[in-house]
């Protein structure tokens, strides 16, 4: 008989292992799942973890890539850990992202064609405050009437997704566009093109972005008090306001900031690699950010590497369906495995297996 | 031995680090009520596990009555007839009594039949209990009550309790005691564990008594003193706290007229209350569980604002203040729950620590925590209060009750608070333990602080207070000097027990 015993501190050897876990438990079942369809299971896997990163052709092209996705995700993911950590759970980034995209882009719009330098920080400031305010609507029907943030995240969502649409085929179309839908190509715009920075490496100001906000989140948790208050929010919420933490702050306080980061990864992207706003702008990025944010344990650092990995398994999923014609769905299915045998193996830092032989009654 | 029922034989508990049980051996005869002593930390509660079955042993055998008996799990005890009430409830507050009874059966019995046994078993054992109400409704006590008759109705041969008096009024005390004596009659046994020695004293036939997993000896406690039974314990004589009768000062907290509703379906609320704390003066305040004392703390503590004017500290109204601004005034609090309230579970002593001491102890500069000043302070406490943890870096709920009441308690007499509210400073924790808790109450007394200390421990509040004051569903009673007061009066001020009546039996 096997039987969990409680742990009288959670491990800290597991915490760092269920990541390596998961992802193995992932390749072995992943490969299972590809096999079954019908394709080479260790040609799949190493299609979608090695390939992208050292293939002879496609590695050129595919390198940048890795930060091009994983500095969004990395962004929003890093947010929503902080949120997490409170027990707060924003399930809505994806509507945060593209509202800070829609608003972002709206404010840069207004004033072209200017080519003023101060343009850019304010259309990021624009994009933040976008994904602030679609994130305080949560925020304020939970301080003031206990609606559940999970559920009004979520749906806004689906009022951000329609308002992109309508932006994208009417109130931001380009003027210039012929009546095709989408607004102008800021890669057509040098004074607010989100542009590589170094050319090949993929790294533009999002990723910047998201690398200070990684240092940030990291100082903010461990060391200031108010980083303090979220994580005793999410332990103990009692303890926390015997401490005299306001509740209600901490909610605005966490939704804000993953709001905010949302946004803001929504204008480098709409700036940078989408270069415009479009229907189909929207990418998922806000719902695997939740992901990232799980797979890197909600730790700063861990999610930089859970970025990474999770943005190689969009690149390598990319080109298996390329090379191989692996369904798309089967990609999307081998992320989601990976959250899910991470909060599987989960159970080890907090419990240990013990095998008890069956024992006479 | 014909009469023995349970024989423990050498039984050894390691965990990592500490031996919980080392070579631990004793009998427990049929029909007594047997006594398991210890500090905490002496391994009483992973000897209970053992026989509950929640922890296997490493080494050592028990005999039940002759034969090998080697619970896997809790249901294997069950069948073998050793029934256990813990000393924290595990009762569904939403389900009513009966409901609860039944979730803990293995096989429960249509919901009439067991309504009809809880009320067979209720009148038998003289602990009136009304199956259909809502556990949320009930007093400790009472909720005890539903614990016991759960393990009645399982007809046990040895019941394990497990500091069953620490939530109890004298009056229930002797309500269970009489229950106890009954079942004793019957021929159940009892293991009882307890640090209240008196109590032992009146109630148990033998004792056996644990000190750093080991058994240190067994003795009949009609025949000894409790102050011998404590020696050995401790292992070395402790100090009972001195009495200490100074000059009380100025009024430094002032309650007028506070009436707050109830928190929540289950809560009770504020009714008029008005006392006033001196300077060096320490008010005790009791009552049955439930009457208020968690609300009283909360509306004190700042976690529940108060009315304008209702709460006044050094002649300033601050009751719109939160818990911040009270501690940074001097106010400060310990709530009586100690896992969840006073502290975080999952958190280190040391960000316990920062938890309510980050501004009075300098913690935080510029919304920084300075890591090392808060570790050094986690160190102070845990030096001084002596509390027994690995380090300040130890989680905690790793440590055990007691320990961590010691550094949730000593956390705020730390900070040297001008006045300091405590809820229950004692419950659960070992006699040397909540004598040297109740002695830093005293020495922060004498150094010229006010203390509200609210209790169900009647000895204790006698032992500490100046003065004392009852509360009884949300209203507290006139406070009186202690030297004025019998347990007689007490009980008046207490209101009468709401809850001990004979069992409402309809129908």
């Amino acid at each position: 008989m096997i039987r969990l015993e409680r742990r009288p501190q959670p491990s800290t050897l597991w915490t760092a292992l269920t990541p390596v876990l998961a992802v193995l438990l992932t390749m072995i079942v992943g490969g299972i799942m590809f096999a079954a369809l019908g394709k080479p299971p260790l040609e799949a896997i190493r299609t979608i973890f090695w390939d992208p990163l050292f293939h002879p052709q496609f590695a050129s092209y595919s390198r940048p890539q890795l930060l091009v996705k994983a500095g969004p995700l990395i962004l929003i993911a890093i947010g929503l850990s902080v949120g997490f950590r409170a027990g707060i759970w924003n399930i809505g980034a994806e509507g945060q992202y593209i509202m800070g995209a829609v608003i972002g882009a709206a404010v840069g719009l207004a004033f072209y064609p200017s080519d003023s330098v101060l343009l850019f920080p304010l259309m990021v400031v624009a994009g933040a405050l976008g994904g602030w305010l679609w994130a305080m609507i949560p925020a304020l029907l939970k301080t003031r009437f206990g609606t559940n943030e999970i559920l009004v995240s979520l749906m806004l969502v689906y009022v951000a997704e329609n308002i992109l649409a309508s932006a994208s085929s009417s109130w931001l179309r380009n003027p210039e566009g012929q009546g095709f839908p989408g607004s102008r190509n800021f890669k057509q715009w040098p004074a607010v093109f989100n542009d590589e920075l170094i050319a090949n490496t993929g790294m533009h100001w999002g990723v910047v972005a998201a690398f200070i906000a990684v240092i940030g989140a990291y100082v903010l948790m461990a060391r200031h008090i108010q980083g303090f208050n979220i994580r005793l929010t999410g332990e103990a919420p009692r303890a926390a306001r015997f401490s005299g933490v306001n509740p209600a702050r901490i909610v605005l306080l966490c939704l804000g900031v993953s709001g905010a980061l949302a946004g803001m990864a929504g204008l480098f992207e709409v700036t940078g690699p989408a270069g415009q706003i479009s229907i189909d702008f929207g990418s998922g990025y806000g719902f695997t950010a939740i992901i990232v944010a799980f797979l890197g344990r909600l730790n700063p650092f861990g999610i930089l590497l859970a970025g990474l990995l999770m943005a190689l398994t969009y690149i390598g999923g990319e080109l298996a369906q390329l090379m191989l014609g692996l369904p798309g769905a089967s990609i999307q299915l081998f992320q989601g495995m990976l959250l899910f045998f991470l909060l599987a193996t989960d159970v080890f830092t907090n419990f240990r297996i013990r095998f008890v032989g069956r024992e006479v009654a | 031995m014909a009469d023995t029922l349970l024989s423990i034989r050498g039984l050894t508990k390691a965990y990592p680090g500490v031996v919980a049980n080392d070579d631990v051996s004793f009998d427990i005869q049929k029909g007594e009520i047997h006594a398991l002593l210890g500090e905490n930390g002496a391994g009483k509660s992973t000897l209970v596990k053992m026989i509950f079955g929640l922890v296997a042993p490493d080494r050592g055998e028990m005999l039940l009555d002759g034969a090998a008996y080697t619970p896997g799990r809790p249901s294997d005890a069950r069948r073998a007839g050793v029934a256990m009430v813990f000393q924290h409830f595990s009762l569904f507050e939403a389900l009513d009594v009966a409901e609860n009874v039944a979730l803990g059966m293995e096989n429960p019995p249509k919901r009439r039949d067991l309504a009809r046994q809880i009320r067979e078993v209720s009148e038998t054992y003289g602990l009136p209990l009304d199956p259909a109400r809502t556990v949320g409704t009930l007093s400790a006590g009472e909720r005890q009550r539903v614990e016991i008759i759960r393990c009645l109705l399982q007809h046990p041969r040895l019941l394990i309790m497990d500091e069953p008096t620490s939530v109890l009024t004298p009056q229930e005390v002797e309500i269970l005691f009489q229950t106890l004596a009954k079942l004793r009659a019957e021929g159940t046994s009892i293991l009882y564990i307890s640090h209240k020695l008196e109590e032992i004293r009146t109630l148990c036939d033998e004792a056996t008594i644990l000190r750093l997993g080991q058994n240190v000896g067994t003795c009949t406690p009609r025949e000894v003193t409790a102050r011998q039974m404590a020696e050995m314990m401790v292992g070395a004589s402790f100090a009972a706290p001195e009495a200490r009768r100074g000059e009380t000062g100025a009024v430094l907290l002032r309650c007028e007229a506070l009436s707050m509703p109830a928190p929540g379906a289950f809560g009770t609320p504020l009714r008029d209350i008005s006392f006033e704390v001196r300077a060096g003066e320490v008010l005790g305040i009791g009552g049955v569980a439930g009457n208020g004392q968690d609300e009283l703390l909360m509306a004190l503590s700042g976690e529940r604002l108060a009315p304008k004017g209702a709460i006044w500290f050094k002649d300033e109204d601050i009751s719109r203040a939160g818990p911040v601004a009270r501690r940074d005034a001097g106010l400060l609090s310990g709530p009586e729950e100690r896992l969840g309230h006073a502290a975080a579970p999952n958190m280190s002593l040391t960000e316990n620590g920062v938890l309510t001491a980050a501004r009075r102890k300098a913690l935080v500069s510029n919304g920084f925590i300075d890591w090392g000043r808060a570790t050094g302070f986690a160190e102070e406490v845990i030096e001084r209060f002596d509390v027994r943890t690995p380090g300040p870096g130890t989680a905690a709920r790793a440590l055990s009750g007691g320990n961590l009441q010691k550094y949730v308690v000593g956390r705020e007499i730390q900070q040297d608070p001008d006045v300091f509210v405590v809820n229950q400073p004692t419950w659960g924790v070992d006699a040397a333990a909540a004598a040297a808790i109740r002695q830093a109450l005293l020495d922060l007394a004498a150094k010229g602080a006010a203390i509200i200390c609210i209790s169900q421990d009647l000895d204790e509040l006698m032992e500490i207070s100046d003065r004392f004051g009852a509360l009884n569903e949300g209203r507290l009673s006139p406070t009186r000097p202690v030297s004025e007061l019998d347990i007689e009066k007490i009980g008046l001020m207490m209101g009468g027990a709401h809850d001990m009546e004979v069992a409402h039996v309809d129908g």
